[in-house]
């Protein structure tokens, strides 16, 4: 449900692009999806491939997801570490006192255009 | 073949979107608030008690966001406010595109407040902008002390944290100290209240904001770039 609404906004974004940069045909798009920003890869390329089909402009694009680290920030000891391995707790010094700094961004990266 | 970087977040069309609607909301001096909450959070009887407190002072309108059914709507005229029922088709949150039609839906007339009762959900809710001039969300005691450490962007992007259901503190092992410095970790400018709507305990400190924040949006000068 949640990666069919990201798929429309992001096809509308897309299309806006388009518009304004009098593009024609977009031949790849290419995504960072931070690893805990709670889309799911596999899900969402499917949602894509059904809804480009709507969009003359995207209809031939291919989508690309770059996976992009999420990294913690533990405020006692002032250190980062990987999320996904450690949680919320700091594998140095055991604090909980720790806040995700990245990794849970969506972020369209770059669109290839035909000329 | 050519690359064009464009650096943006996946919801900027959304974004923009919800920037024209904010500005012509402020021009027109109606505060909309973006309400949200897990389902059965006590979103629909905050509103009540809300409403029958302030209708007399304040032109209240109520949009009610769900996949399916008008139970709420009906909920809310019965206390003779003006109420739309607005239906995601299936999706999770509410958009600024669905909010400008939801508004559409209330016709010509003009109101101090509308109150945008978003999706039961704590998670896409707060990923998407309605356009709304301040976020509320509600966490109820049941629900545990815990959900600003489970569900931290909803307590990052609300104006205001109302813990509901206080009268119902006895039987629970809710920290109130506990989920305050949790959620201010997040957002150091959250307001806090909690309120029973049963009671009508807190309810004056909600109110007395409210009131604030709707003249403050009528009187104050836009902050929004042209």
């Amino acid at each position: 449900m949640h990666e069919m609404g990201i798929i429309l906004h992001l096809a509308k974004t897309l299309e806006e692009t388009a518009e304004q940069e009098k593009i024609k045909k977009i031949t790849r798009v290419a995504l960072e999806v931070g690893e805990v920003s709670g889309i799911m890869t596999d899900y969402f390329e499917e949602c894509w491939n059904y809804f480009k089909k709507k969009h003359p402009v995207l209809e031939a694009s291919e989508l690309e997801l770059i996976t992009t680290p999420a990294v913690t920030w533990c405020d006692s000891c002032k250190r980062t570490y990987p999320t996904v391995q450690y949680g919320r707790t700091c594998p140095y010094c055991k604090s909980g006192e720790t806040w995700l700094l990245k990794g849970n961004e969506c972020i369209i990266k770059e669109i290839e255009v035909e000329d | 073949m050519k690359i064009i970087e464009l650096k943006e977040t996946i919801t900027a069309s959304n974004d923009r979107d919800a920037e024209v609607l904010r500005g012509e909301l402020k021009a027109k001096g109606t505060l909309l608030i973006n309400l949200m909450a897990s389902p059965g959070a006590g979103k629909t009887t905050l509103l009540e008690r809300t409403i029958r407190d302030m209708k007399d002072e304040l032109r209240i309108a109520v949009m009610e966001a769900d996949v399916d059914s008008d139970v709420d709507a009906v909920r809310i005229e019965k206390l003779g406010a003006k109420a739309v029922q607005a239906h995601t088709d299936g999706m999770c949150h509410m958009d600024a595109g669905m909010t400008r039609r939801a508004l559409e839906g209330l016709g010509d007339e003009s109101f101090d407040l509308v109150v945008l009762e978003n999706v039961g959900n704590l998670i896409c809710p707060a990923e998407f902008d309605t356009g709304a001039g301040k976020c509320v969300m509600l966490l109820s005691v049941p629900e545990g002390d815990d959900k600003p450490l489970k569900y931290p962007l909803m307590f990052t992007v609300s104006d205001v944290l109302i813990i509901t259901k206080t009268d119902v503190a006895p039987y629970f092992d809710f920290d109130f100290d506990k989920c305050i410095e949790r959620a201010r970790k997040l957002n150091p400018n959250i307001r806090i209240f909690a309120v029973s709507a049963k009671t009508g305990d807190g309810f004056e400190g909600w109110e007395d904001w409210l009131r604030s924040a709707v003249r403050n949006w009528k009187h104050e000068p836009s902050i929004i770039q042209e």
